[in-house]
């Protein structure tokens, strides 16, 4: 699949006010084709996603490193994303609890094939150290990275991935967050959410769509 | 503070001009005010081709004219999360209705024999993939021999198509149902006949996982759910039985009326007869993208009552010249490119800006002067419908139609309707008579008010006295407004003011009417009595848990089955009906603002009551396999399990929910449980 560079994707971005302001007034948005040049349909739809959901935003991990969330995160990996933080007492321990089984039952995948993320909610109060210590509490292995970064860039992930409420007054209130887990293959755009309190051995299942392509549905496996 | 799609934060007027532009905007192009004689008619288009900015009919191009912070046009995200704010949502190009004349599905073909031969058991070594043997030749080889005479050979397989003439749009990539003239969506239209068992030979021919070639959205697993059939659960197409490309499954459809191995031997009961159902793609987790990408079809049972012939039976209109099926769906299109999108990370529900029938974008219909059998299907995602006739040159005129089936059930006699509302998967059949219409252009009208995907904007007050408006709106004190700039917290918009989807003109030859006058109140059949004491009676909790979809508080488990190192085997049954046996089942909904569609497999119900009061709504009133669950409500229903074996699903019909794991499984013993609350 062509590459494209940030350049050419900011160069949109530059575009689309020109485009609106000249009056694309029922379309209303940016010239997006123009831009396009020989993209496949295909690879127009992988840009689509990438512009609307997954912000090139830089964020450090729990060892402190500084990362892209869609270069260095996202981009050409099967991943799963979800939201914690530190000090929350009900929901968050409860997911990060089923992810660690979760990546024990995917074993070697995790880390080779598959990548797992936990975002902080309240970057604020959640620093390299907070992210650092509360990912040893539940034991996580290599391959289950935890993020935090800047409060904006942080709301930014969470709004691309759908992570929010229609409601706002419920979606300031961080004890309802979402418990969800996303996850993807990004290249295949293949993507789906099950709930982070689901049983983990069915987390793991989902989660093995994104890199076991072929394999039939757990309802056939278990006639196996 | 408010924010856009990517935590950009934006004022509070700002906010509120956003909202109130893309309920304009919506409204005129779901009215299919969007040629240009038309907004030039309305007084909103100039003659130099500028709209007229109208109380903020593009909150973006208003946006750039003030200091708001610049988003620059790109904070468009397909869909719905923020559902009344333009900038989260993506708006379709403009596109002329009624340009493309209502496609009628073809009949499917049948295929003479079926290479390699259907086998009782999978046929694991040439590709199949089916969870368990057929379970009707062990019922009666001689009545369903695992070969039936009746055979199909369906292909499902990526292809293009233009979904409008209007060159504004681009033909799309879509993925159908082939079966042997060539894949199409909605898929060919099964005829299918009780008394006469079936097999369909399911083959996965999409594009396989690992090809680089998606459009953005769709998983090319499949499992294929035969809607509201009365089948065993290998032949079901359950949820967690997907196959990748490459694989096939024989699914075998006995065409059998309940209670015929059990309360009605030999041939079950009449009154349990099925009529319109439909097939679609059930692939957990990716229902709501496969069923939008096109894998969706319809499936019309006949018997000697319901014949399809008006010369006999019931002298219901003539199948299929005088009995249409018609797919109803919303989609959205990208701005630019005018591909088909699909927003892939909602949580809630999602609105297309575009009403298609049958494949295409506001089609019309040229119908002679006599009466027509419709069969009205809701193919989702997540948007409910009220149907009304509307004449545009006379708004005051009335124009009833009959409801003479529910769920594809025709109802014990035919009700005179103003209109009907319907949700994901449910289907109506009604009878339009055009007689006393000729030469008059009469159009399918759309007008509930629905702004996201929790359901429609107020609940009818015959089920829920308060009105719900859109929270985000009403938070912010914006009333949801009809296109005349008047408030309306109403469910039902003015005629003339909803979606015009379909246009019948009423301009074909005058032609002989044998079929039954539904004014003369014929008998159809009688509903089950439902006066039975059930062996047990179980509670559903439908609930929304930190953003996960619920049901009893747990999540859809298809069990786990070696992911990757091994590890824990779940039950993934949540409970276990006795076969044979009456249950009831109290569905609730104490989530406030959500509407859920609730689908149970293997067997009809009857509502009972809603809020312990016995329904009064016609669309209640008969056999249904969706019941509508609207918020604060407690719904009972009654059921009789029979004949089958085996696994089946409870889910929320509202696909994005389904797909978020508001789905349980549970199956079918010689031994129930007594489990009240699953």
């Amino acid at each position: 699949m062509a590459d494209i560079s940030r350049r050419r994707i900011l160069s949109w971005t530059a575009m689309a006010p020109v485009a609106v302001a000249t009056g694309v007034a029922l379309g209303g948005a940016s010239n997006f084709a123009s831009g396009s040049g020989t993209l496949t349909q295909s690879e127009l739809a992988r840009r689509r996603i990438q512009r609307l959901h997954l912000p090139n935003v830089p964020l450090l991990t729990h060892e402190g490193k500084q990362v892209m969330f869609y270069d260095d995160l996202i981009k050409n990996k099967a991943v799963s994303l979800n939201f914690f933080f530190a000090k929350c007492d009900e929901v968050c321990p409860r997911v990060t609890a089923n992810l660690a089984k979760v990546q024990k039952m995917l074993g070697d995948d995790v880390g080779t094939k598959l990548f797992m993320y936990s975002f902080t909610l309240k970057p604020e109060e959640d620093d390299v150290e907070a992210i650092r210590h509360y990912r040893q509490m539940f034991n996580a292995k290599p391959g289950w990275t935890f993020l935090t970064g800047k409060p904006e860039d942080m709301e930014k992930i969470r709004r691309g991935i759908g992570f929010s409420y229609p409601d706002p007054a419920i979606d300031k209130d961080k004890t309802q967050h979402i418990g969800n887990v996303r996850y993807g293959n990004e290249p295949l755009m293949l993507w789906g959410a099950c709930p982070g309190m689901a049983k983990p051995g069915f987390v793991a299942e989902s989660l093995s769509w994104m890199i076991h392509l072929d394999a039939p549905g757990p309802g056939i496996k278990r006639q196996a | 503070m408010y924010y856009n799609v990517f935590g950009e934060k934006v004022s509070r007027r700002r906010y509120k001009e956003m909202c109130e532009a893309a309920k304009n905007r919506r409204e005129l192009i779901a009215a299919g005010l969007t040629s240009r004689r038309d907004l030039m008619k309305m007084g909103l288009l100039t003659a130099g081709g500028m709209l007229v900015a109208k109380s903020g009919l593009s909150a973006r191009a208003q946006g750039l004219g003030s200091v708001s912070p610049a988003s620059n046009g790109q904070n468009i995200s397909a869909g719905t999360q923020q559902n009344c704010i333009p900038g989260n949502q993506t708006q379709s190009p403009v596109t002329t209705p009624f340009l493309d004349p209502l496609v009628v599905m073809p009949l499917t073909q049948r295929v003479s024999s079926l290479t390699p031969t259907p086998t009782l058991n999978p046929n694991v070594g040439a590709g199949e993939v089916r969870a368990a043997a057929f379970q009707a030749p062990g019922i009666s080889l001689s009545r369903f021999p695992v070969v039936p005479s009746v055979l199909y050979n369906i292909n499902q397989r990526q292809f293009t198509a233009r979904q409008t003439a209007d060159t504004r749009l681009p033909a799309q990539t879509l993925w159908g149902f082939d079966d042997g003239s060539g894949p199409r969506s909605p898929g060919p239209t099964y005829q299918a006949f009780y008394g006469t068992p079936q097999l369909t030979r399911n083959i996965n021919s999409l594009p396989a996982t690992n090809q680089v070639n998606n459009t953005g959205f769709g998983n090319p697993q499949v499992s294929t759910h035969l809607h509201n059939a009365h089948n065993p659960s290998e032949s079901d197409g359950n949820p967690c039985d997907f196959y990748p490309s490459g694989h096939f499954c024989d699914q075998y459809y006995p065409n059998v009326l309940a209670g015929f191995n059990s309360t009605n031997p030999p041939n079950g009961d009449i009154n349990e007869s099925l009529s319109t159902l439909w097939y679609h793609d059930h692939r957990v987790d990716f229902t709501s993208q496969n069923t939008y990408k096109g894998l969706v079809g319809f499936y019309c049972l006949f018997n000697q009552l319901d014949t399809g012939n008006e010369g006999t039976g019931f002298h219901l209109p003539s199948f299929p010249q005088y009995d249409i099926p018609l797919a109803f769906s919303d989609k959205v299109y990208d701005p630019e490119s005018g591909e088909l999108v699909f927003d892939l990370f909602n949580l809630d529900g999602i609105l297309g800006d575009k009403f298609l029938v049958n494949g295409k974008i506001q089609p019309f219909f040229q119908v002679s002067p006599r009466r027509y059998r419709f069969r009205l299907l809701d193919t989702g995602p997540s948007r409910f419908y009220e149907f009304f006739l509307t004449n545009l040159n006379n708004l005051n005129q009335a124009i009833p139609y009959w409801l003479i089936g529910t769920d594809g059930n025709l109802i014990p006699n035919p009700i005179q309707i103003q209109s009907v509302r319907i949700g994901p998967a449910e289907r109506v059949d009604v009878i339009i008579d055009f007689t006393n219409l000729a030469g008059q252009t009469i159009y399918l009208e759309n007008r509930l008010n629905q702004v996201n995907g929790q359901g429609p904007v107020a609940v009818d007050s015959q089920f829920f006295p308060q009105n719900s408006t859109s929270t985000e709106c009403a938070a912010l004190g914006v009333p949801v407004t009809a296109p005349n700039g008047q408030p309306n917290t109403n469910a039902i918009l003015n005629a003339g003011q909803g979606n015009l989807i379909l246009q019948f003109q009423v301009t074909g030859p005058k032609v002989p009417d044998n079929s039954v006058n539904p004014a003369t109140n014929p008998t159809f059949y009688s509903l089950p009595s439902t006066n039975v004491d059930p062996r047990i009676v179980r509670t559903f909790k439908f609930d929304r848990l930190n953003g996960q979809w619920s049901i009893n508080g747990q999540f859809m488990d298809c069990g786990y089955a070696n992911g990757g190192t091994g590890g824990e085997s779940t039950e993934m049954f949540r409970f276990t009906v006795q076969q044979n046996s009456v249950e009831q089942w109290l569905l609730t909904n104490l989530s406030g603002d959500w509407t859920h569609p609730v689908h149970i497999h293997l067997e009809e119900h009857q509502i009972l009551s809603r809020n312990r009061v016995a329904p009064t709504v016609p669309a209640d009133l008969g056999r249904k396999d969706v019941t509508q669950l609207h918020p604060n409500e407690r719904v009972q229903l009654f059921f009789r399990f029979r004949d089958w074996l085996g696994k089946y699903p409870i889910h929320c019909h509202n696909v994005v929910h389904e797909d978020h794991a508001m789905m349980a499984l549970w199956h079918v013993a010689a031994q129930g449980d007594n489990i009240l609350v699953p």
